[in-house]
């Protein structure tokens, strides 16, 4: 028997039930993510993608939960462990790292102090020890004069460092997992790909996989051997990253890749309007019936209205979700 | 950090008073209690007797040095059991909200329902006079503004990025009060502490004026002021310095949680940064 992959999300459900309303924000969504695997979730705001994330960690808080659905980290179901057993894989087997780098540090609390936590929490070092580990995790982060650092406060540090900081903080215990939140949407540009590379050279040092959520496609294509794009609480496709430039099957993908400037390509060069998706997402309480995205899709016919499109698998693992793929 | 002049003044009176309570049988002249001599009886302020003496001929300045031990020591700690009630229902019930909340919430309103001094006189009936009820009292009855403050913190602070990371990294829920919601609201509880220290002084003096504080022979201020009571007319520098003694530690303590809070206000922090 193979090992069991690290993440295993299958058929999950997550319904928003606020007394009122009952509605499901995420439906229908798998994906599984090997050891030192790299995925990546897209998709536009409100789609689901930070909720799914929330959920692989048990963290969903009222008026959110899973209704439905299996999620497995290495073969055990995350909805059937403990408070303790939970707390023991946050943090400790499977870390975060959040867009704002701003309000994610504690403001009264030196930053090493921060990282030493996460030693003293969950692998049981002293103080001291778990202090001096924290200077090594600072220099990990490639911060200059980590000894130095260790003492400032979140304020005294810059946005970029702080997020140095915060991946420090997040792959201080060595988890198997990394979850990155839109890690570097608050970020100057040229920042950015600082940050990027080295969360990407640490995980592949380390073999952590990485879960990368993000609105950018060209970024998690670059960061992500796969990807998966999600619309209305869907994932309408999941692809290698390279085929999904090359030749995507949804529409829905297709609007993305067509939003993205190319170097070369008549928009870039200013001579054409960058194209975009017609419309916006559509809100949890009204998902339209059918196929979620045929209100703002070209393509869509009469069966797209009516019938939810079954999943058609694509060769190399890919699939995609929809009645006129490509 | 730059101190506002209230908070310097404020500061020095009640650095004078904690020294004076420290140091007071070094600083008094004669013993507060047994110093009695009816040939002194009543003299007025002069070089000798500083504050003049009482009926008995005890020296007021000596017993007013030692009534800042009591009265500084029912201040500070009553406040001190008050804001470690205030701050522990206030930060669960913030915290954990639901029932617990619920009933947090509704003892607070009762007990700011109730005036404080009248619910301390009732603890002081039933436990009987002295410094270890006076302490029970007024140690249990203030602790509602303080609850309310930490517990409206700890909704705004719960919601903060850093408290939700702290709970995606592991932590439990006591850590993430300890070392997340606890640090972040120290400001206001402080401010406030500081205010209600001010109040402690107060209820004491007006307990022991009632009789239920601090028993004669032994010097509180408010014992003093109850017992200066009949020679307001004849001897009133009997009631005019301990009655100082009060409002300045009073004032001080009041000018000094003003300026702490200028001080700890978060919007006047991130100014400086």
């Amino acid at each position: 028997m193979t090992a069991p992959p690290l993440i295993e999300v299958e058929d999950l459900r997550i319904d928003l039930d606020d007394g009122v309303k009952h509605v499901a924000a995420v439906e229908g969504v798998s994906f599984r993510i090997d050891r030192g695997e790299t995925f990546g979730l897209v998709g536009e705001s409100g789609c689901g993608k930070s909720i799914t994330a929330l959920a692989l960690i048990g963290l969903l808080r009222r008026p959110l939960a899973v209704a439905a659905g299996a999620i497995r980290f290495e073969g055990r179901e995350i909805q059937g462990l403990s408070a303790a057993e939970q707390r023991e894989l946050r943090g400790n087997r499977i870390a975060m790292i959040f867009q704002e780098p701003m309000t994610a540090l504690n403001p009264v609390s030196p930053v090493g102090r921060q990282i030493a936590e996460m030693f003293v929490l969950h692998k049981g070092k002293s103080w001291r020890e778990a202090n001096q580990l924290a200077v090594e995790a600072l220099a990990n982060v490639r911060v200059p004069a980590p000894e130095r650092r260790v003492k400032d406060y979140p304020h005294q540090l810059s946005g970029g460092m702080r997020q140095r900081v915060m991946i420090a903080i997040a792959l201080a215990c060595d988890p198997d997992l990394l979850i990155a939140d839109e890690p570097t949407t608050a970020l100057d540009v040229t920042v950015q790909a600082e940050i990027i590379e080295l969360m990407r050279n640490l995980c592949a040092e380390r073999g952590t996989a990485i879960l990368m959520i993000s609105h950018d496609l060209g970024l998690v294509a670059n960061v992500c051997r796969r990807v998966g794009v999600m619309y209305a609480g869907r994932i309408v496709e999941e692809r290698g990253s390279d085929d999904i430039f090359r030749a995507c099957a949804h529409p829905y993908t297709q609007g993305l890749v067509d939003s993205l400037p190319r170097l070369g390509s008549r928009a870039a060069l200013g001579r054409s309007r960058l194209r975009e998706i017609a419309g916006v997402v559509p809100a949890i309480a009204d998902f339209p019936s059918g196929c979620r995205f045929n209100p703002r899709c070209a393509q869509a016919t009469e069966i797209c209205r009516t019938t939810a499109p079954e999943t058609t698998w694509l060769g190399a693992g890919g699939l995609v979700r929809c009645h006129h793929h490509a | 950090m730059k101190l506002g002049t209230s908070a310097i003044i404020g500061g020095a009176l009640f650095a004078l008073a904690i020294f004076v309570g420290l140091f007071a049988p070094w600083l008094a002249h004669t013993d507060p209690v047994m110093g009695a001599n009816l040939m002194n009886a009543e003299e007025p302020p002069s070089w000798i007797w500083w504050f003049g003496t009482d009926a008995q001929g005890r020296d007021i300045y000596s017993r007013v040095v030692h009534g800042a031990r009591i009265s500084l020591t029912v201040g500070i700690v009553s406040q001190l059991v008050n804001s470690v009630i205030g701050v522990t229902l206030g930060l669960t019930a913030g915290y954990w909200g639901g029932w617990w909340d619920d009933v947090v919430n509704g003892l607070t309103n009762l007990m700011l329902a109730i005036p404080s001094l009248i619910f301390a006189l009732a603890i002081m009936a039933v436990l009987g006079p002295g410094l270890t009820s006076l302490l029970i009292a007024l140690g249990l009855t203030n602790w509602s503004f303080t609850c309310r403050i930490a517990r409206a913190s700890t909704l705004s602070l719960k919601s903060q990025g850093y408290v939700q990371a702290a709970r995606v990294l592991g932590y439990g829920d006591l850590r993430i009060m300890i070392t997340q919601l606890l640090p972040n609201m120290v400001g206001p509880i402080i401010v406030i502490g500081t205010l209600g220290m001010g109040g402690a002084v107060l209820a004491e003096a007006s307990l022991s004026f009632l009789g239920l504080g601090i028993r004669p022979p032994y010097p509180s201020w408010g014992s003093m002021l109850s017992e200066a009571r009949d020679q307001i007319t004849t001897a009133p520098w009997l009631s005019v310095f301990p009655g100082l003694a009060i409002f300045l530690t009073v004032l001080g303590l009041n000018l000094l949680g003003d300026g702490l809070r200028d001080v700890l206000d978060p919007q006047s922090r991130s100014r400086r940064t």
